[in-house]
């Protein structure tokens, strides 16, 4: 099921539009696939374009402007649930298709064909040998036709700019962004303390995914965080770091608060902090 | 210093945590410095076939002809350097073979595969590619994709559509549209590259950079440059960490030495009193 836009005015919805065409125009005039009959709103306001699934919202120069989420914009790759703001009209983005196809379905690799005249405007190299188009039917192609959408994307919207506006992109959702690893204790801060030595007293707070420990060509190990915890591992030297005074393997070894790590003669104490 | 001295390589390659069949296929072949990866597409085991006849056809063709000739020979009739042309051929050759099995036996109708490859020789790595599957270089302190995606996003990016910040929100990021094996011809991307001591060379399949940011990619082959084996399964960690929701492939080749290709007598002398 295609995406689509929840039109509203003071909280009181009007109308839904399925986003099913490649573009849709916004504006007073009748001929507009979302027409809104009013004078804060010019002939033509605005459009969006509909690639596969990915939807792009651009002014068409109009008078009053375009908000999303608040803040204005002239150009914007719509995420689930973004609020447009055409004067006192609401238009609010749904794209709640991932609910529609599992996610290995949708994740597995498709390919597209490029038409040939495309492929001889993008590169210099000669295109497949025309003619023998075959047809498939165990992969699940995506029609040429979604191919030559792009191109009259392209075509339509030559003032593009090769920028993108981005000022006005809203935080990203999270739940579109790639998953962030996360700490198993994501208030809490690891931190290695060194123990002896000249550095000792000193804190080193374990920000990073990966962060690595020692002398590089006499002994490092790296420290990296997982969903699980903090690991130790060693990396390189003729000695293996001990945690505990137990020298590691080459296994990953899961690091429990107030753990003792010994590391070029260095020792370290693993804690959590706050 | 022989290739095998100057080089080494290391390659690793997960189901992920999702799918139950890896459609992944990798190999090196040290003697001539090349290494090749593969990411099939198809139903039933039809990935797995594909990824793995391209995989195969490459390395057996490109070490065979390189068993009595030298990549830097020039192609009696086209000019090019043998190791670009080696690579643009069985890539092309790989692409027949996959699309006469697929024509000939129904159950794999439609399969396909990525291909990345790279063949190191005389101080240079020709690159020859087809879809998403990427090849980075980590020199110094900086993560370069030395491979440009043939993909629906990519293009879109070149186009100005969408910015490279942006482009992670996408939901199109999984349409290649350059294929092995899905029409009777393709066409190699093929370039070749400078290469320095020290350089780190990442083959991988879009399992990895899907799901790892090319931040963290940079920062585990930094912190890991000496010890490839734990680099490599460092990397495939993070992508199953990260919901490894795809197959996940890796190979690693890091430059130790220089690697002169030896011209001539006297070079082949020269050569010699290097060993």
């Amino acid at each position: 099921m295609a995406a689509k836009l929840i039109l509203s005015m003071d909280g009181a919805v009007i109308k839904e539009y399925p986003l099913n065409k490649e573009r849709m125009t916004i504006g007073r005039k009748e001929h507009n696939d979302v027409a809104i009959d009013n004078l804060a709103v010019s002939g033509e306001h605005a459009a969006i374009v509909t690639i596969l699934h990915d939807s792009f919202l651009e002014d068409l120069d109009s008078t009053n402007g375009l908000e999303v989420n608040g803040t204005p914009t002239k150009k914007h790759f719509l995420q689930n649930n973004d609020v447009i703001g055409i004067g006192k009209y609401k238009l609010k983005y749904i794209s709640d298709q991932v609910t529609q196809t599992t996610p290995a379905d949708f994740e597995k690799t498709m390919v597209m064909r490029t038409p040939p005249k495309q492929a001889a405007a993008q590169n210099e190299s000669k295109p497949a040998a025309p003619g023998v188009v075959q047809p498939q039917a165990g992969s699940k192609p995506v029609p040429v036709e979604a191919v030559e959408k792009t191109g009259k994307f392209d075509a339509q919207s030559p003032a593009a700019p090769a920028t993108p506006v981005q000022a006005a992109a809203p935080a990203t959702p999270a739940a579109a962004a790639k998953p962030a690893p996360q700490a198993a204790t994501p208030q809490q801060v690891a931190v290695v303390q060194v123990l002896t030595g000249p550095n000792a007293g000193k804190e080193l707070e374990l920000v990073k995914n990966l962060t690595t420990l020692g002398k590089p060509g006499l002994q490092v190990a790296v420290l990296t965080r997982r969903p699980q915890g903090f690991f130790i591992t060693h990396v390189e030297g003729e000695s293996f770091p001990l945690v505990n005074g137990q020298a590691l393997t080459n296994q990953a070894h899961q690091l429990k608060e107030h753990d003792v790590i010994e590391l070029a003669g260095v020792k370290m104490e693993f804690y959590f902090k706050g | 210093m022989k290739i095998t001295e100057a080089l080494e390589i290391f390659s690793q390659t997960h189901p992920g945590m999702v799918r139950s069949h890896n459609e992944d296929s990798v190999a090196c072949e040290p003697s001539c410095g090349l290494v090749v990866l593969a990411d099939g597409m198809g139903g039933y085991n039809a990935g797995e076939v594909a990824s793995g006849i391209a995989v195969s056809v490459v390395v057996t063709e490109v070490s065979h002809a390189l068993s009595d000739s030298s990549p830097i020979d020039l192609d009696k009739e086209s000019g090019v350097e043998l190791g670009v042309e080696l690579l643009r051929d069985n890539i092309q050759k790989a692409n027949a073979s996959i699309f006469h099995a697929a024509e000939s036996q129904p159950q794999y109708s439609g399969m396909g595969t990525t291909i990345v490859s790279g063949l190191f020789y005389d101080n240079r790595v020709a690159t020859g590619h087809v879809g998403d599957s990427r090849m980075y270089r980590l020199r110094g302190e900086t993560l370069e994709s030395i491979t440009r995606d043939h993909s629906l996003l990519q293009e879109q990016i070149d186009g100005g559509i969408i910015s490279i910040e942006d482009a992670r929100l996408s939901k199109n990021k999984n349409l290649v549209t350059r294929a092995v094996g899905i029409d009777a011809e393709v066409v190699p991307e093929i370039h070749v590259h400078d290469v320095l001591v020290g350089d780190i060379y990442l083959l991988c399949s879009d399992g990895l950079n899907d799901m790892v940011e090319d931040d963290d990619i940079q920062a585990t082959l930094y912190a890991l440059q000496n010890n490839l084996p734990l680099a490599a399964s460092q990397l495939i960690q993070m992508a199953n960490d990260n919901g490894g929701r795809d197959n996940v492939s890796v190979i690693l080749v890091k430059v130790k030495n220089k690697f002169s290709a030896s011209r001539g007598w006297l070079g082949k002398l020269l050569a010699w009193f290097e060993r």
